[in-house]
């Protein structure tokens, strides 16, 4: 029987990839271990290694084609004294079988459903109703990814303040584990893109240290996860400093890195800091959504005297949304955004559960409920303004995080509305948040684990109380 | 597990030299088959990756597999072992279950963690293997408390402790090697050193190259071993597993390896020359080395290997047969073991 070649995943956060080229012809012998073709991910080209040997029959996708599901079959291998009329059963076998196998646990990204990132939607529909403080509106656009948008703050500011400069695991030579830090090294040298050993604790504290001394540190946590190995230096060192000196020494730094579950990756490696570092006075926390949040805020925090702590979001790194065209386009910390105006109940989201949220309230649309989407951007300060002004207008709250409910940022706001909006309140302060359990590895569970658009629908349609739906 | 070779572990041995003779042909045959078995399920497994069927991070263990199958040798039961993420190879070298890690690789409850842990997290109590931690360094303290409680249990079992050469520029590995000294606990540190943390070379991460050395300021004896032949990690470690578990206090072994692949799937290893990768295959593969010996030796014929080879392509075959049917675990189990009833 010829065997199929299949589109290969490459990365835990893969669905599909271009099959750049081919390094072997029809006709060509192959040895296990081969090196067959070139993929290229969303940040990588790698080289796929053949698992069986045999001579290549056809194949069945071309070099340069984009878009190629994983799992797709891309060409097809003959055994040793195979023939042409093996090939073409094989071959039509092979057209007839159609993207990834649909069976839950061959499909590991599916704990993503593709959340359809909406574009940002351009400001225009804000202006109907009027803010205390509109967002200013743009004429020209730029499409750009999450990571782009990431590393032309960093670069913008690297090129503009000669104090700032960027340091972390693999941020420098193999420019960033995600991707983040393209091209910085190139551009600013190793003097300002410090490659460290793993040592999350020391290079940490390092960065407070010459934050005391004035210079800019942009400290990248490989993720999240591993910023637990340097929460004292963050907590005691850098948030606290200020209050500890009378206000005679700060310490302007910016701690980044991708926050939250990714994909498949469990429990040490998925989980949101939000309400930990929220919880700290003396820190800044940001946790953009858009590209546009996300270049805006970060220029912003590098630029703030005081610590800021940036959590971005690893699966929105390769969604592309509208950026503003602008010459220096930053936007002010501790001012959310109404992403989309509605009139009969509010969702409050941060980072990637703000795109939930959108999806939501197209469906509830649908159902006749007008829902008010606020991207909370930064957690603290909270732009309590915001959200009371929609809670008082809509009189219904729903909050969505993927993070654990207990203490969450969901908690804190049921609280807020409590204590000043409870006459505008119809219903009580809702909560969608992730499940309070470790994140599960198993594809299943883990789609289980993380809020899904369909329960922000749900629990709109019960602080609305409107029946579900079909 | 290997019986003969164990009441032999304790024999010190000066000469370097290693002479395939001296090891009894089932030892040296359970090498054979447990490297092959570890090398044959890494690839089972990257395939399986590609397929979709496993998912999130995936570190395998190809070209490091005479590290633990050499260390496991000069093991006793009742010894504990703890390493990092990337740790199929040590589940297989202590008689884990291949089915059970295999079926954790693809999250299905036939796995050890009922598919809740993947392939990062693993246990078995009755292997005494404490895990699969994915905190760089973080083993390497759990390790040691491990070594606490045989000392405190007074069972003459010792730990061994893995972790990797990017690892030991963690804090919290200092941290442990100064309690553990201070207190003579018996932990056997090894450090896999394939050279690489992810895309960092050592020389680019680690200040004075030669981390043997790195306990000496706690006076913790090391030494270097070449950790692709498994004859000489045997030799060289009996050394070391003897100090700790004549009630020395801890060792510490720096055991030079490679790993082939990328450090998990998605990793180009544009970091290294395609030739660093090939010479070290072509030149100095553990299986490879370990077979051309027992050939030239005379120890057992090709017919005896081939043999093998097809027991273990059968295992690994039954594996990945067993984990693709394994069913998801139920959506119940999202709910489960959390903390336990009190
Ligand atoms: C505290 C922490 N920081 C960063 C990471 C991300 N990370 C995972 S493996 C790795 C490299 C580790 O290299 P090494 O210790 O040499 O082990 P190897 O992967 O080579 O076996 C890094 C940086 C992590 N898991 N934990
Ligand atoms: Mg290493």
């Amino acid at each position: 029987m010829p065997t199929q070649i299949l589109m290969p995943a490459l990365s835990p956060t893969m669905e599909e990839g271009t099959l750049a080229r081919w390094l072997k012809a029809e006709g060509d012998t192959i040895e296990a271990g081969d090196v067959i073709a070139e993929i290229e991910t969303d940040k990588a080209t790698m080289e796929f290694e053949a698992v069986d040997e045999g001579v290549l029959g056809k194949i069945l996708v071309p070099g340069g084609t984009d878009g190629v599901k994983v799992n797709q079959p891309i060409g097809i291998l003959l055994a040793e004294g195979e023939d042409e009329s093996a090939l073409e059963d094989a071959v039509k076998a092979a057209e007839s079988k159609s993207g990834p196998k649909s069976e839950p646990a061959s499909a590991p990204a599916e704990a993503e459903p593709p959340s359809s990132p909406k574009p940002e939607a351009a400001p225009a529909p804000a202006q109907e109703e009027s803010d205390e403080d509109p967002e200013p509106t743009y004429d020209s656009f730029k499409r750009q990814s999450v990571r782009e948008a990431l590393r032309d703050a960093m670069a913008e500011e690297m090129r503009r303040d000669p104090d700032v400069f960027v340091m972390g695991e693999e941020v420098a030579q193999y420019e960033g584990a995600y991707k983040i830090t393209q091209g910085l090294l190139a551009e600013f040298g190793d003097k300002r893109v410090v490659d460290t050993p793993i040592t999350e604790m020391g290079f940490a504290g390092l960065g407070v240290g010459a934050a005391f001394a004035q210079l800019k540190p942009i400290v990248e946590f490989m993720t999240f996860n591993f910023s637990m190995q340097a929460i004292d230096q963050i907590i005691n060192s850098a948030a606290k400093t200020l209050y500890m000196a009378g206000g005679k020494m700060g310490c302007p730094i910016v701690f980044r890195g991708p926050n939250g579950a990714a994909a498949r990756v469990a429990a040490q490696h998925s989980q949101c800091y939000a309400s930990w570092y929220a919880h700290v006075p003396g820190l800044k926390v940001i946790a953009p959504w858009s590209a546009a949040d996300a270049k805006g805020l970060l220029k912003a925090a590098i630029r703030d005297p005081n610590p800021v702590v940036f959590l971005e979001n690893e699966i929105l790194y390769g969604q592309t949304f509208d950026v503003p065209d602008v010459e220096d386009f930053v936007l002010p910390i501790g001012k959310a955004k109404v992403e989309r105006r509605g009139t009969d109940v509010t969702l409050v989201a941060f980072s990637r559960m703000v795109g939930h949220c959108m999806e939501a309230a197209e469906t509830l649309a649908g159902e006749g409920i007008s829902a008010e989407v606020i991207n909370l951007r930064t957690l603290r300060p909270l732009d309590t303004a915001t959200i009371l002004r929609s809670v008082r207008k809509t009189n219904r709250v729903v909050t969505v995080e993927e993070g654990w409910p207990f203490a969450g940022i969901g908690a804190e706001i049921g609280q807020l509305c409590m204590e000043q909006a409870f006459d505008w309140l119809d219903a009580p302060v809702t909560r969608v948040a992730g499940a309070d359990v470790p994140m599960p590895y198993a594809a299943n569970l883990e789609k289980l684990a993380l809020p899904q658009p369909a329960q922000v629908v749900e629990a709109a349609r019960a602080v609305c109380y409107a029946s579900s739906q079909g | 597990m290997v019986a003969s070779r164990r009441d032999r572990a304790s024999s010190k041995d000066s000469e370097p030299a290693v002479d395939a003779h001296r090891f009894e042909p089932a030892d040296l045959e359970h090498y054979y088959r447990s490297m092959l078995l570890i090398r044959r399920f890494e690839e089972r497994a990257g395939q399986l990756y590609g397929m979709g069927l496993i998912g999130g991070f995936c570190h395998l263990y190809i070209g490091q597999e005479a590290v633990v199958v050499g260390l496991q040798a000069l093991a006793r039961e009742g010894d504990s072992i703890i390493t990092s993420y990337r740790d199929h190879g040590h589940m297989l070298a202590t008689g884990m279950d291949p089915k059970g890690v295999m079926a954790e690789l693809t999250g299905r409850i036939g796995g050890y963690s009922k598919g809740k842990g993947g392939s990062m997290h693993m246990f078995s109590r009755e292997k005494r293997f404490f895990g699969g931690h994915g905190i760089v360094g973080a083993a390497v303290p759990l390790g040691t408390g491990l070594a606490f409680a045989h000392q405190y249990n007074e069972d003459g079992g010792i730990c061994f402790c893995y972790f990797g050469d990017g690892a030991t520029n963690q804090g919290q590995v200092y941290e442990s090697f100064n309690m553990a000294a201070l207190w003579k606990l018996p932990v056997v540190y090894v450090i896999e050193n394939n050279r690489y943390g992810m895309g960092t070379s050592v020389e680019r991460a680690a200040a004075a190259g030669d981390l043997s050395q790195r306990g000496a300021a706690y006076g913790i004896p090391g030494k270097g071993v070449n950790g692709m032949n498994v004859l000489e990690v045997i030799e060289g470690a009996a050394e070391a597993v003897d100090h700790v578990r004549g009630g020395n206090g801890p060792y510490l072994l720096d055991v030079k390896t490679y790993r082939y692949r990328g450090h998990s799937m998605s990793d180009p290893a544009k970091y290294r020359s395609k030739d660093e990768v090939s010479k070290m295959r072509s030149e100095s593969d553990p299986i490879d080395q370990l077979k051309k010996r027992l050939l030239e030796d005379g120890v057992f014929d090709e017919a005896h290997l081939k043999d093998i080879d097809k027991q273990v392509k059968e295992i690994v075959g039954e594996a990945a047969e067993f984990a693709q049917n394994s069913p998801e675990p139920d959506p119940a189990e999202l709910w489960t073991d959390i903390l336990v009833d009190a």
